[in-house]
């Protein structure tokens, strides 16, 4: 267990290392930085001296190693574009996509599981089979589409909801929040359906996978033999073993929905740092690039070790095989 | 060499007979709803093909536009006009037709990228499972690790990066290649594991001892051995890796780092209908979605039903 720990940990590392690299790559190579930090009248000598000053002449693998430095203290230097700290841009940034995934993933959770639940015991009943349909419908629908789609419905035709932005936020300190007014909920309502839609279909059809499994198995047909009540079996022994992969999906996919929410931030104008990174790329915005580069990475690589090592405190059974693998 | 090649393209063509004469052929038949996507599929790779020839107008002739045509709603609304069956953009461009255009781009790319990587993940897994060692370590260590992040991310950031890297003058004529091999990048995995798991399994079998005691060369026997061998589940992958494409496609598209506007694709044109939403003109960009959504979803049934029809594990 610890050794896996350990190899799994610097394996972590390795990828952060990996992707540091390519970001610092764009950050060094592509453009001259001096170019986007002087103005044109900046004779060749200056230029030079700044140069140097920036230590731009030092080797790769300094130049590399001070970068990680920074970065890993959560400097990523200035936007070209919006000429401020890249850092400031991403705190700012941060609690929009923030709060927009949570709310997503809780959505897609508190919504999919029972529904997975659901066509899992009634088979081949009609809402069952409707679900299902629908869940292959949500999977072929691109997220994009979903947005767009609620946005005619509920913004243009209806007028209920408002189409783009976060509504009034209150700041907690360096925290935005959108949960505190009534415009910042419902500005809420439909970029939040439109993330979740996808990782709900996801999850139901886990669910329902992993339920008809269960079902299947001998203790379930044991436990209905000893007369125990039908909702008793179904959600004591069902669905509690059903639950080990599902919370680690379920982790897994909070990533995912942070990547996701790069689309629905561009539908939905949500100020977030899906939108800034896509801004980024039109205006090649390298430093805020590297910046949201390195910041996924770093939250599926954190959240996919956390899983992992979940994995094996939730499920003796991996323990037990990894102990008799080593003892041979 | 030249005396294996037609005996071996004659075993592929009595393999496909005697499948089509028997289960596959079969199991086509009875399921309406593969017959509907597979019409509908087929459909949509006609039109998209032929656009030039059977679009009811030239979108991109800029004489046959006519701006006093400009967004007019589908030919059943009020104010509809016969000529243009699903209405027009705000420049007079037949929506129809730009959507037929539309798709062949998205096709194009489509296909492009699964070709890309099935090139790329079924080299992969060959080399990998059949070298083993490191070398195997390496790439599998390498398709976990993309493994854990979405493929649409993936894509995006391959896009992004390429695009700063690439100079600006020229993104819009590089935007299919970067796009290409954004997509295809972000696909080889399942490909190499699955053809890297069959390879396992092949090289240990006796024709591949054989072939390797009697002196063949290391590049034969992974091509002309061991490939055909493994190519069976690539095929169900393919199918539904293509509608996956099709949708990053789109969505790169949409979010503006996809193909240019000049050569739109289904998820360009949605993106730019989408700015005439609040003045309600939807059709601009709801029809686009629409004929995306029926492309993408007649490719996924076909892909399931496939995988079904292939797996006898399931019958």
């Amino acid at each position: 267990m610890p050794a896996f720990l350990l190899r799994r940990f610097l394996q972590s590392i390795v990828v952060m290392l990996t992707v540091a690299l390519i970001a610092f790559g764009l950050f060094r190579y592509v453009g001259d930085p001096i170019n986007n930090l002087v103005g044109q009248d900046t004779t060749l000598e200056e230029r030079d001296e700044l140069r140097e000053r920036l230590g731009l002449n030092d080797a790769f693998i300094v130049q590399f190693g001070r970068f990680v430095r920074d970065v890993s203290i959560g400097e990523f230097g200035f936007s070209y574009q919006h000429r401020r700290p890249v850092r400031e841009l991403v705190a700012e940034r941060l609690p929009a996509t923030l709060e927009l995934s949570l709310v997503s993933a809780l959505l897609a959770l508190l919504v999919g599981a029972p529904m997975g639940v659901y066509t899992a015991l009634r088979r081949r009943g009609f809402v069952s089979r409707g679900f299902m349909t629908l869940s292959l419908i949500g999977i072929s629908l691109p997220t994009f589409l979903i947005g767009i789609l609620l946005i005619l419905f509920f913004g243009v035709i209806l007028r209920w909801l408002p189409t783009f932005g976060r509504g009034e936020v209150v700041a907690l300190g360096w925290w935005t929040t959108g949960f505190l007014t009534a415009s910042g909920l419902k500005s809420l309502v439909m970029p939040s359906i439109t993330l979740a839609l996808f990782q709900m279909t996801l999850i139901m059809r886990l669910i329902r996978a992993e339920m008809l499994e269960v079902l299947r198995t001998d203790f379930i047909k044991f436990a209905h033999a000893r007369g125990l009540p039908a909702r008793s079996v179904h959600f004591r022994h069902a669905l509690k073993n059903t639950m080990v992969p599902v919370i680690t999906i379920t982790g897994l996919q909070l990533g995912s929905i942070i990547a996701f929410a790069i689309i629905t931030e561009s539908v939905f104008q949500w100020p977030g740092m899906g939108l800034l990174f896509i801004q980024a790329i039109g205006e090649v915005d390298i430093p805020v690039m590297a910046a949201y580069l390195v910041l996924i990475a770093f939250f599926f690589v954190a959240i996919n070790l956390v899983v992992d090592v979940l994995y094996f405190v939730v499920d003796p059974r991996l323990r037990a095989d990894k102990a008799t693998a080593n003892g041979q | 060499m030249a005396e294996i090649q037609p005996a071996g393209s004659n075993r592929v063509g009595d393999r496909l007979r005697r499948a089509i004469e028997s289960d596959i052929w079969f199991s086509f038949t009875r399921s309406p709803v593969t017959m509907l996507s597979a019409a509908v599929t087929a459909i949509a790779f006609l039109a998209a093909l032929f656009a030039p020839w059977i679009a009811p107008h030239d979108p991109f002739d800029l004489a046959s536009i006519d701006l006093l045509d400009a967004s007019l709603p589908p030919a059943w609304m009020t104010d509809g006009d016969p000529r243009f069956l699903l209405g027009t953009d705000d420049q007079g461009r037949d929506v129809f037709s730009t959507i037929m255009f539309g798709a062949r781009i998205s096709l194009v790319v489509g296909f492009a990228s699964v070709l890309f990587s099935l090139v790329l993940g079924v080299g992969l897994g060959l080399v990998s499972g059949y070298a083993g060692g490191r070398l195997d370590a390496f790439i599998m260590r390498v398709a976990d690790v993309q493994l854990s992040f979405p493929a649409i991310l993936i894509a995006l950031l391959i896009d992004g990066v390429a695009r700063s890297v690439l100079p600006r003058d020229h993104h819009d004529e590089l935007a299919f290649y970067v796009l290409v091999f954004a997509i295809g990048v972000s696909g080889w995995v399942q490909y190499a594991r699955t053809v890297r798991g069959s390879t396992l399994v092949e090289k240990n079998k006796e024709y591949v001892q054989a072939a390797r005691v009697i002196g063949i060369r290391r590049s034969t026997i992974l091509l002309r051995h061991i490939l055909p061998n493994v190519t069976g589940p690539v095929l169900v992958i393919a199918t539904i890796h293509l509608a996956v494409a099709i949708i990053t496609e789109a969505t790169l598209s949409f979010l503006g780092v996809g193909v240019p506007p000049t050569t739109p694709s289904l998820g360009t044109l949605i993106r730019v209908g989408n700015d005439f939403l609040f003045s309600g003109d939807w059709w601009i960009t709801i029809f686009p979605g629409l004929a995306l959504v029926v492309l993408v979803l007649a490719v996924n049934l076909l892909g399931d039903w496939l995988r079904d029809a292939l797996n006898p594990k399931l019958r």
